[in-house]
């Protein structure tokens, strides 16, 4: 059979796991590493920040609502995925999704945008007209006290729900990486390295997504890009994106040294049918590059229009390395036999139902999401109804 | 209760067809089938396989197995002095009919014939995340197709390569050792037709299946023993360059 290279096991010829599943674990990383950089003001105080709070809350969302297409789509049968809610297995970690993802929507996210933005929701009720006043209205959901007792119960409860929202985070994308960390058939994947690396990759792309996001939004409103809060930014991306990188090369260099049974094919596979995107495009394209383009602003005193370049340029590759990451661990992990004989191709459709231009559809949703969110709820720091709160 | 002849004529002929609807819906029974009795397994006797790939054919007439996909396949390895670590390995449409001639004279030839290994602690079972794949108590690993999500997980989790989605189903579908036919003790299709008798399907539970007695004779193994799945397909004869 063509693109089929040694012995693969007669059922392994065609791929299982699609595009669309790379994107999944991409687009969950998003949320994360976005609710990482708005934690970062309100947990850990970093006041830099302050002014994509906000914007990286609604991306969080916006992606969250996302991020169970995909999966939807890629089920044989998804009018059957209620069943793990009702019937979850046990020792299944895929079981858990149901549950982590609901958590996480409701209890954490959802929640704390709505204490975020309730006084602006309550101002903006009174304030429109139409339709627009009943959906504020319906999104108070019947809470309309803003006196100042009332905010700053709500700051000290979207404190609690930002801690807690941390290790929720964590547990939204550690998760997705422990989905494929577990799974001892397969060595490309099985490592409790999985789980962390997911983590701090999620971080990287989370954090370069709103960034970008940020520059560009504020450019199309035509207003100054506050460069203290992307400085910062980018200061936190650079080390996340170290740890990252130290924590991909500790499992490679891992892989190497011990080299297994499963360490000839492995290597034959980076080599060759991996090469382009493992190599040139997550290590050099997507990681290094950026990293000394970060570096660079760290010890380098460049210009503003720079740094915005730099950071543009910077945020953009890391989030293309992080692709490929996702695509190398996913669709790299079933071009070989677990036989370790031979090795197999990916034939990426186009209009199937898992194809590209659904993939690319899927990719596009999130930020229209994310524009009606904006709508709705302006994130931007002069368009802000909210009052200081007491302490701030 | 007063029934006239005429209300008696109109009813039974109804109660007849409902009788028959019910046991359409009602499983194949097998009354003096007790699982609790049971523990199966397959015994593979390398040695004796001849590649004729009766095995594959059977099979895939008895389960209607989609054109492509295989609940049993074999292989062929050729191992030299050179490559024992990476053998030359073919399955020709999973060796359905037959296999090529052997052109080269140096090294040694053999069939494996390979199937779901009905493991104990199977790895598929584990990650299914609807249970709609389970290990029945007499130690087949089944799934309910009416149950299963079509997610592939499983799939994944498999270390020897014995499932694949249904093209037609979109659900997980593998090897059920003939569930239908051991349940009324009959063998499975693929023993039935070996004509050498290198499949043996056995009954660890039944202290007179003669598997014991090959155990405790003959050097046997499973396949992939680290991956302590507790496999429940014993080779005989197994070379280590097997994957």
């Amino acid at each position: 059979m063509s693109g089929v290279e040694g012995f693969m096991y007669p059922n392994e010829i065609e791929l299982q796991w699609s595009v669309l599943i790379v994107l999944y674990p991409f687009i969950t990383g998003l949320v994360a590493g976005a609710f990482i950089l708005a934690s970062l003001e309100r947990v850990f105080l970093v006041e830099a920040v302050k002014p994509t709070y906000r914007l990286a809350l609604l991306t969080a969302l916006a992606f969250l609502l996302d991020a169970p297409l995909p999966l939807q789509l890629h089920l044989g049968h998804p009018e059957r995925s209620p069943e793990m809610y009702f019937t979850p297995h046990s020792t299944s970690a895929m079981a858990m999704f149901g549950y982590v993802y609901l958590w996480y929507l409701m209890a954490v996210l959802v929640l704390e945008i709505w204490l975020d933005y309730r006084r602006d929701i309550v101002i903006l009720s009174r304030k429109s007209k139409g339709l627009l006043r009943l959906i504020y209205k319906v999104m108070t959901l019947g809470s309309s006290n803003i006196s100042p007792r009332s905010l700053a119960i709500d700051e000290k409860v979207g404190w609690v729900v930002t801690l807690i929202g941390i290790p929720s985070a964590f547990l939204l994308h550690g998760y997705v990486g422990f989905i494929f960390g577990s799974i001892k058939a397969n060595p490309w994947w099985s490592s409790p390295l999985m789980p962390v690396v997911f983590i701090f990759s999620a971080m990287v792309s989370g954090i370069a997504a709103v960034m970008l996001l940020y520059m560009s939004a504020t450019k199309m409103r035509r207003k100054a890009i506050d460069m203290r809060c992307v400085d910062t930014i980018a200061m936190y991306l650079f080390y996340i994106f170290i740890i990252d990188f130290s924590l991909e090369m500790l499992d490679l260099i891992h892989r190497i040294y011990e080299a297994d049974e499963s360490f000839r094919s492995l290597n034959f596979m980076v080599h060759t049918r991996l090469y382009f995107s493992h190599i040139v495009i997550q290590i050099f394209l997507g990681t290094l590059t950026p990293l000394i383009l970060l570096f660079l602003t760290q010890v380098v005193k460049l210009t503003e229009v720079l740094r915005k370049r730099v950071y543009a340029t910077s945020g953009c590759l890391a989030m293309i390395g992080i692709f490929a990451m996702r695509w190398n661990v996913v669709i790299g992990g079933q071009l070989f036999s677990k036989s370790f004989l031979g090795y197999t191709t990916y034939k990426m459709a186009l209009v199937t139902r898992e194809g590209f231009l659904v993939a690319i559809g899927l990719t596009i949703l999130p930020l229209i999401f994310l524009w009606i969110l904006v709508k709705l709820l302006p994130p931007w720091p002069e368009q802000s109804l909210h009052a200081p709160a007491p302490g701030d | 209760m007063n029934i006239s002849r005429r209300r008696l004529l109109i009813l039974l002929p109804a109660a007849a067809v409902a009788w028959e609807s019910v046991l359409a819906g009602t499983p194949e029974s097998s009354p003096n089938y007790k699982m609790s009795e049971h523990w199966w397994s397959m015994l593979i006797d390398i040695p004796k396989c001849i590649g004729c790939g009766n095995c594959v054919r059977a099979c895939q007439i008895e389960n209607d197995v989609p054109e492509g996909y295989f609940r049993t396949w074999v292989e062929r390895y050729h191992v030299t002095d050179e490559n024992m670590t990476s053998p030359d390995v073919m399955s020709p449409n999973g060796g359905k009919d037959g296999f090529p001639s052997v052109m080269e004279d140096h090294g040694k030839y053999f069939f494996v014939p390979k199937l779901c290994n009905h493991c104990a602690d199977s790895p598929c079972t584990q990650v299914c995340p609807v249970g709609a794949t389970f290990v029945s108590p007499d130690g087949v690993v089944l799934i309910d197709q009416k149950y299963c999500l079509g997610c592939a997980y499983c799939v994944q989790a498999c270390p020897y390569g014995c499932r694949y989605i249904h093209p037609e189903k979109r659900v997980a579908d593998k090897c059920t050792l003939c569930y239908h036919r051991i349940t009324k003790g009959l063998t499975t299709a693929c023993c039935e037709a070996c004509p050498t008798g290198a499949r043996q399907l056995a009954d660890l539970k039944n202290p007179n299946d003669p598997i014991h007695a090959f155990l405790k004779t003959h050097s046997v193994q499973v396949l992939k023993p680290q991956m302590a799945t507790g496999a429940k397909v014993y080779y005989n004869d197994l070379d280590g360059s097997v994957r």
